[in-house]
Protein backbone atom coordinates (compact mmCIF):
# COMPACT_ATOMS: atom_id res chain seq x y z
CA UNK A 1 0.00 0.00 0.00
CA UNK A 2 2.74 2.42 1.25
CA UNK A 3 4.75 1.79 -2.05
CA UNK A 4 2.00 2.08 -3.93
CA UNK A 5 0.95 6.09 -2.66
CA UNK A 6 4.77 6.34 -3.63
CA UNK A 7 4.87 5.25 -7.25
CA UNK A 8 1.46 7.16 -7.50
CA UNK A 9 3.29 10.41 -5.96
CA UNK A 10 6.72 10.04 -8.06
CA UNK A 11 4.72 9.39 -11.31
CA UNK A 12 2.59 13.05 -10.32
CA UNK A 13 6.04 14.75 -9.32
CA UNK A 14 7.09 13.54 -12.98
CA UNK A 15 3.92 14.58 -15.00
CA UNK A 16 3.99 18.13 -12.98
CA UNK A 17 7.89 18.15 -13.98
CA UNK A 18 7.53 17.22 -17.56
CA UNK A 19 4.52 19.92 -17.99
CA UNK A 20 6.10 23.23 -16.55
CA UNK A 21 9.37 22.30 -18.90
CA UNK A 22 8.44 23.36 -22.08
CA UNK A 23 9.62 21.00 -24.69
CA UNK A 24 10.55 23.33 -27.29
CA UNK A 25 11.87 26.62 -27.96
CA UNK A 26 9.70 28.13 -30.67
CA UNK A 27 10.44 31.62 -32.33
CA UNK A 28 7.41 33.84 -30.96
CA UNK A 29 5.05 35.17 -33.66
CA UNK A 30 4.92 39.01 -34.97
CA UNK A 31 4.18 41.49 -31.80
CA UNK A 32 1.21 43.18 -31.66
CA UNK A 33 -1.05 40.29 -33.04
CA UNK A 34 -3.46 37.53 -31.30
CA UNK A 35 -3.97 34.51 -32.52
CA UNK A 36 -7.18 33.38 -33.61
CA UNK A 37 -7.54 30.64 -31.00
CA UNK A 38 -5.50 30.01 -27.64
CA UNK A 39 -2.93 27.68 -28.27
CA UNK A 40 -4.23 24.69 -26.36
CA UNK A 41 -7.41 25.32 -28.99
CA UNK A 42 -4.40 25.70 -32.14
CA UNK A 43 -1.92 22.69 -31.30
CA UNK A 44 -4.60 20.25 -31.21
CA UNK A 45 -7.27 21.44 -33.80
CA UNK A 46 -5.20 23.67 -36.34
CA UNK A 47 -5.00 20.79 -39.03
CA UNK A 48 -8.99 20.49 -38.94
CA UNK A 49 -9.28 24.11 -38.99
CA UNK A 50 -7.10 24.08 -42.14
CA UNK A 51 -8.46 21.15 -43.85
CA UNK A 52 -12.09 21.99 -43.44
CA UNK A 53 -11.38 25.89 -44.96
CA UNK A 54 -9.14 25.07 -47.57
CA UNK A 55 -12.42 23.43 -49.00
CA UNK A 56 -14.77 26.14 -48.44
CA UNK A 57 -11.74 28.75 -50.08
CA UNK A 58 -10.81 27.28 -52.78
CA UNK A 59 -13.91 25.61 -54.04
CA UNK A 60 -16.94 27.85 -52.62
CA UNK A 61 -14.79 30.88 -52.96
CA UNK A 62 -15.69 31.87 -49.33
CA UNK A 63 -12.87 34.31 -48.26
CA UNK A 64 -12.16 36.10 -45.46
CA UNK A 65 -12.51 32.98 -42.60
CA UNK A 66 -11.10 33.16 -39.55
CA UNK A 67 -8.53 30.06 -40.39
CA UNK A 68 -5.97 30.99 -43.01
CA UNK A 69 -2.63 29.69 -43.68
CA UNK A 70 -1.74 32.70 -45.43
CA UNK A 71 -2.16 34.67 -41.78
CA UNK A 72 -0.51 31.37 -40.09
CA UNK A 73 2.72 32.20 -42.12
CA UNK A 74 2.37 35.95 -41.93
CA UNK A 75 2.38 35.93 -38.48
CA UNK A 76 4.70 32.75 -37.62
CA UNK A 77 7.35 33.55 -39.84
CA UNK A 78 10.54 35.25 -38.57
CA UNK A 79 13.32 37.47 -40.54
CA UNK A 80 17.22 36.77 -41.05
CA UNK A 81 19.62 38.95 -40.07
CA UNK A 82 19.68 40.09 -43.04
CA UNK A 83 16.04 40.93 -42.95
CA UNK A 84 14.95 38.56 -45.70
CA UNK A 85 12.02 36.14 -44.29
CA UNK A 86 12.97 32.26 -43.15
CA UNK A 87 10.53 29.78 -44.11
CA UNK A 88 8.51 28.55 -41.33
CA UNK A 89 9.13 25.06 -42.49
CA UNK A 90 12.84 25.19 -41.97
CA UNK A 91 14.37 23.73 -39.57
CA UNK A 92 13.96 25.73 -35.54
CA UNK A 93 11.21 27.63 -37.72
CA UNK A 94 7.88 27.97 -36.15
CA UNK A 95 6.05 24.65 -38.07
CA UNK A 96 8.83 22.56 -38.25
CA UNK A 97 10.35 22.89 -34.93
CA UNK A 98 6.79 21.16 -33.60
CA UNK A 99 6.57 19.11 -36.22
CA UNK A 100 9.73 17.77 -35.87
CA UNK A 101 8.87 17.38 -32.38
CA UNK A 102 6.23 15.26 -33.43
CA UNK A 103 7.42 13.48 -36.10
CA UNK A 104 5.13 14.52 -38.41
CA UNK A 105 5.91 15.86 -42.03
CA UNK A 106 3.61 18.60 -42.62
CA UNK A 107 2.98 18.72 -46.48
CA UNK A 108 1.55 22.40 -46.77
CA UNK A 109 4.53 24.27 -47.67
CA UNK A 110 4.92 21.83 -51.17
CA UNK A 111 2.86 23.79 -52.85
CA UNK A 112 1.98 26.95 -50.32
CA UNK A 113 4.15 30.00 -49.75
CA UNK A 114 6.78 29.56 -46.46
CA UNK A 115 7.57 33.21 -46.49
CA UNK A 116 5.09 35.87 -46.05
CA UNK A 117 3.90 37.94 -49.26
CA UNK A 118 5.22 41.25 -50.22
CA UNK A 119 2.15 43.79 -49.79
CA UNK A 120 1.34 45.60 -53.05
CA UNK A 121 0.61 48.58 -54.23
CA UNK A 122 -3.11 47.33 -55.71
CA UNK A 123 -3.95 45.30 -52.63
CA UNK A 124 -3.23 42.55 -50.39
CA UNK A 125 -0.86 39.83 -51.91
CA UNK B 1 -46.03 35.32 -28.58
CA UNK B 2 -46.43 35.67 -32.64
CA UNK B 3 -46.15 32.06 -34.22
CA UNK B 4 -44.55 31.62 -36.98
CA UNK B 5 -45.60 29.03 -40.00
CA UNK B 6 -43.73 27.28 -42.00
CA UNK B 7 -44.62 29.20 -44.84
CA UNK B 8 -43.71 32.57 -43.43
CA UNK B 9 -40.48 31.50 -42.59
CA UNK B 10 -39.16 30.01 -45.80
CA UNK B 11 -40.71 33.56 -47.43
CA UNK B 12 -38.28 35.06 -44.64
CA UNK B 13 -35.50 33.18 -45.71
CA UNK B 14 -36.20 34.12 -48.97
CA UNK B 15 -35.77 37.44 -48.65
CA UNK B 16 -32.65 37.41 -46.88
CA UNK B 17 -31.35 35.25 -49.58
CA UNK B 18 -32.43 38.53 -52.22
CA UNK B 19 -31.61 40.86 -49.88
CA UNK B 20 -28.03 39.09 -49.61
CA UNK B 21 -27.70 38.91 -53.63
CA UNK B 22 -28.68 42.87 -54.00
CA UNK B 23 -25.52 43.63 -51.76
CA UNK B 24 -23.27 41.61 -53.54
CA UNK B 25 -24.20 43.38 -56.34
CA UNK B 26 -22.41 46.41 -54.64
CA UNK B 27 -19.23 44.62 -53.67
CA UNK B 28 -17.32 42.53 -55.84
CA UNK B 29 -17.31 39.96 -53.04
CA UNK B 30 -19.02 39.65 -49.64
CA UNK B 31 -16.63 38.68 -46.97
CA UNK B 32 -17.58 34.90 -45.49
CA UNK B 33 -19.86 34.40 -48.53
CA UNK B 34 -19.76 31.95 -51.38
CA UNK B 35 -19.16 32.84 -55.15
CA UNK B 36 -22.31 33.24 -56.26
CA UNK B 37 -24.38 31.59 -59.48
CA UNK B 38 -25.58 35.36 -60.25
CA UNK B 39 -22.31 36.15 -61.98
CA UNK B 40 -20.25 34.54 -64.64
CA UNK B 41 -16.59 36.21 -65.20
CA UNK B 42 -15.53 36.37 -68.40
CA UNK B 43 -13.10 38.09 -70.69
CA UNK B 44 -13.42 39.90 -74.23
CA UNK B 45 -10.35 40.37 -76.18
CA UNK B 46 -10.00 42.77 -79.50
CA UNK B 47 -7.61 41.38 -81.40
CA UNK B 48 -7.41 44.38 -83.66
CA UNK B 49 -5.28 46.03 -80.22
CA UNK B 50 -3.27 43.30 -79.98
CA UNK B 51 -0.20 43.40 -81.45
CA UNK B 52 1.91 40.49 -82.60
CA UNK B 53 5.09 41.25 -80.54
CA UNK B 54 3.70 42.21 -77.50
CA UNK B 55 3.75 39.82 -74.80
CA UNK B 56 2.93 42.36 -71.83
CA UNK B 57 -0.20 39.84 -70.92
CA UNK B 58 1.88 36.95 -70.52
CA UNK B 59 4.67 38.66 -68.55
CA UNK B 60 2.01 40.30 -66.30
CA UNK B 61 0.56 37.04 -65.86
CA UNK B 62 4.28 35.25 -65.15
CA UNK B 63 4.53 37.89 -62.29
CA UNK B 64 1.53 37.67 -60.31
CA UNK B 65 1.55 33.96 -60.76
CA UNK B 66 4.87 33.74 -59.36
CA UNK B 67 5.72 31.25 -62.33
CA UNK B 68 9.36 30.27 -63.04
CA UNK B 69 10.32 28.06 -65.59
CA UNK B 70 13.29 26.02 -66.54
CA UNK B 71 14.12 27.12 -69.95
CA UNK B 72 12.21 24.47 -71.00
CA UNK B 73 9.46 25.92 -73.70
CA UNK B 74 7.72 23.00 -74.02
CA UNK B 75 6.90 22.07 -70.58
CA UNK B 76 6.88 25.13 -68.53
CA UNK B 77 4.37 26.47 -66.77
CA UNK B 78 2.12 29.02 -69.09
CA UNK B 79 -1.42 29.64 -68.36
CA UNK B 80 -1.74 32.79 -71.04
CA UNK B 81 -0.06 32.38 -74.43
CA UNK B 82 -0.01 34.12 -77.67
CA UNK B 83 -0.86 32.95 -80.37
CA UNK B 84 0.26 34.09 -84.43
CA UNK B 85 -2.70 33.29 -86.98
CA UNK B 86 -2.80 34.11 -90.57
CA UNK B 87 -4.96 33.56 -93.49
CA UNK B 88 -3.35 31.60 -95.97
CA UNK B 89 -5.56 32.66 -98.71
CA UNK B 90 -5.43 36.72 -97.55
CA UNK B 91 -1.99 36.85 -95.88
CA UNK B 92 -3.82 38.78 -92.91
CA UNK B 93 -2.26 37.99 -89.27
CA UNK B 94 -3.34 38.59 -85.77
CA UNK B 95 -2.55 38.11 -82.73
CA UNK B 96 -4.33 36.79 -79.45
CA UNK B 97 -3.61 35.58 -76.38
CA UNK B 98 -5.33 32.30 -75.22
CA UNK B 99 -5.96 31.02 -71.66
CA UNK B 100 -8.36 28.53 -70.04
CA UNK B 101 -11.36 29.91 -71.65
CA UNK B 102 -13.43 29.33 -68.16
CA UNK B 103 -16.45 27.26 -70.37
CA UNK B 104 -19.33 26.82 -69.19
CA UNK B 105 -19.38 23.14 -69.58
CA UNK B 106 -15.91 22.54 -69.18
CA UNK B 107 -14.56 18.94 -70.97
CA UNK B 108 -11.25 18.93 -68.21
CA UNK B 109 -14.36 18.64 -65.38
CA UNK B 110 -15.85 15.89 -67.05
CA UNK B 111 -12.75 13.37 -67.47
CA UNK B 112 -11.17 14.35 -63.88
CA UNK B 113 -11.54 10.96 -62.12
CA UNK B 114 -11.20 12.63 -58.29
CA UNK B 115 -12.89 15.96 -58.82
CA UNK B 116 -10.37 17.98 -58.71
CA UNK B 117 -10.97 20.08 -61.91
CA UNK B 118 -13.97 22.53 -60.85
CA UNK B 119 -16.05 24.98 -61.86
CA UNK B 120 -16.89 27.24 -59.39
CA UNK B 121 -20.16 28.57 -58.75
CA UNK B 122 -20.02 32.09 -61.03
CA UNK B 123 -17.86 30.24 -63.64
CA UNK B 124 -14.53 30.49 -62.66
CA UNK B 125 -12.75 27.06 -64.11
CA UNK B 126 -9.54 25.92 -61.26
CA UNK B 127 -7.82 22.93 -60.06
CA UNK B 128 -8.40 21.72 -56.56
CA UNK B 129 -4.58 20.99 -55.92
CA UNK B 130 -5.40 19.26 -52.46
CA UNK B 131 -7.04 16.20 -54.80
CA UNK B 132 -5.31 16.67 -57.89
CA UNK B 133 -3.65 13.39 -59.03
CA UNK B 134 -1.24 14.47 -61.67
CA UNK B 135 -3.05 12.58 -64.13
CA UNK B 136 -3.53 14.86 -66.74
CA UNK B 137 -6.88 14.01 -68.37
CA UNK B 138 -7.55 17.28 -67.85
CA UNK B 139 -4.70 18.76 -70.12
CA UNK B 140 -5.67 16.12 -73.14
CA UNK B 141 -9.53 17.03 -72.92
CA UNK B 142 -9.03 20.74 -73.40
CA UNK B 143 -9.08 21.89 -77.02
CA UNK B 144 -7.25 24.78 -75.79
CA UNK B 145 -4.34 23.37 -74.53
CA UNK B 146 -4.37 25.57 -71.09
CA UNK B 147 -3.35 23.81 -68.58
CA UNK B 148 0.09 22.75 -67.66
CA UNK B 149 1.93 20.66 -65.10
CA UNK B 150 4.38 21.25 -62.63
CA UNK B 151 7.13 18.50 -63.42
CA UNK B 152 9.65 19.42 -60.68
CA UNK B 153 9.69 20.69 -56.73
CA UNK B 154 8.34 24.61 -56.96
CA UNK B 155 9.57 27.30 -54.99
CA UNK B 156 9.14 30.79 -54.82
CA UNK B 157 5.51 30.65 -54.93
CA UNK B 158 3.23 33.72 -54.45
CA UNK B 159 0.93 33.31 -50.96
CA UNK B 160 -2.25 33.21 -53.19
CA UNK B 161 -1.08 30.43 -55.79
CA UNK B 162 -0.11 27.40 -54.66
CA UNK B 163 1.59 25.64 -56.90
CA UNK B 164 3.62 22.23 -56.98
CA UNK B 165 5.20 19.18 -58.11
CA UNK B 166 2.64 16.70 -59.96
CA UNK B 167 -0.55 18.91 -60.09
CA UNK B 168 -1.87 20.22 -62.73
CA UNK B 169 -2.41 24.14 -63.37
CA UNK B 170 -3.65 26.61 -65.32
CA UNK B 171 -5.42 29.91 -65.29
CA UNK B 172 -7.39 31.03 -62.49
CA UNK B 173 -8.95 34.25 -63.94
CA UNK B 174 -6.77 35.68 -61.33
CA UNK B 175 -9.34 34.55 -58.85
CA UNK B 176 -7.55 36.18 -55.82
CA UNK B 177 -8.04 39.46 -57.51
CA UNK B 178 -11.73 39.33 -58.62
CA UNK B 179 -12.76 38.17 -55.27
CA UNK B 180 -11.07 41.67 -54.18
CA UNK B 181 -12.79 43.37 -56.92
CA UNK B 182 -9.75 44.09 -59.47
CA UNK B 183 -9.39 42.64 -62.86
CA UNK B 184 -6.61 39.78 -63.59
CA UNK B 185 -3.25 40.76 -63.89
CA UNK B 186 -3.47 40.45 -67.66
CA UNK B 187 -6.17 42.91 -67.77
CA UNK B 188 -4.45 45.49 -66.15
CA UNK B 189 -1.86 45.24 -67.57
CA UNK B 190 -2.57 45.36 -71.15
CA UNK B 191 -5.00 48.55 -70.02
CA UNK B 192 -1.99 49.95 -68.42
CA UNK B 193 1.23 49.33 -70.80
CA UNK B 194 -0.45 48.65 -74.36
CA UNK B 195 -3.51 48.92 -76.20
CA UNK B 196 -6.29 47.64 -73.21
CA UNK B 197 -7.28 45.09 -75.66
CA UNK B 198 -8.68 43.06 -72.98
CA UNK B 199 -12.27 44.02 -71.17
CA UNK B 200 -12.95 41.76 -68.04
CA UNK B 201 -16.44 41.78 -66.26
CA UNK B 202 -19.32 40.00 -65.41
CA UNK B 203 -21.43 38.39 -68.17
CA UNK B 204 -25.04 38.17 -66.30
CA UNK B 205 -24.70 41.30 -65.33
CA UNK B 206 -26.47 43.40 -68.12
CA UNK B 207 -25.25 47.13 -66.96
CA UNK B 208 -21.46 45.60 -67.07
CA UNK B 209 -19.46 47.24 -70.34
CA UNK B 210 -18.49 43.69 -71.28
CA UNK B 211 -22.57 42.15 -71.06
CA UNK B 212 -23.11 45.61 -73.25
CA UNK B 213 -21.08 45.13 -75.72
CA UNK B 214 -20.91 41.72 -75.98
CA UNK B 215 -25.06 41.99 -76.86
CA UNK B 216 -24.17 45.15 -79.49
CA UNK B 217 -21.00 43.96 -81.39
CA UNK B 218 -20.18 40.36 -83.08
CA UNK B 219 -17.65 38.72 -81.11
CA UNK B 220 -16.92 35.18 -81.29
CA UNK B 221 -15.36 31.98 -79.66
CA UNK B 222 -12.56 29.84 -80.05
CA UNK B 223 -13.57 26.13 -81.42
CA UNK B 224 -17.46 27.59 -80.98
CA UNK B 225 -18.39 24.03 -82.82
CA UNK B 226 -17.54 22.21 -79.77
CA UNK B 227 -20.44 23.86 -77.73
CA UNK B 228 -18.41 24.37 -74.74
CA UNK B 229 -19.62 27.70 -74.00
CA UNK B 230 -16.76 29.51 -72.84
CA UNK B 231 -16.67 32.80 -70.93
CA UNK B 232 -13.88 34.36 -73.39
CA UNK B 233 -14.78 36.03 -76.32
CA UNK B 234 -12.78 37.48 -79.25
CA UNK B 235 -13.81 39.99 -82.02
CA UNK B 236 -11.41 40.39 -85.09
CA UNK B 237 -11.15 36.61 -85.56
Amino acid sequence: MLARLLLGLLMMASATAALAAEPLALPKAKGGTTCVEAPAVMRRDHPDMLKHQRDETMRLGIRGAKASLKECVACHSTAAADGAPRRVDDPGQFCQSCHAYVAVKPDCFECHAAVPGQKTAGGAP
Amino acid sequence: MTQLSRRQVLLASGAVLIVSAAEAADSQSVRGQPASSARRWGLLIDTAKCAADCTICVDACKAEMGLTGHDRPLTDAQYVRKVNVKDPASGHTHSLPVMCQHCAKPPCVDVCPTGASMKRADGIVLVDRHICIGCRYCMMACPYKARSFAHEAQTGQQPHLPRGKGTVEGCTLCVHRVDEGRPPACVEACAAKAKGAMLFGDLKDSSSDIARRVAREATSRIRADLGLDPAVRYQGI
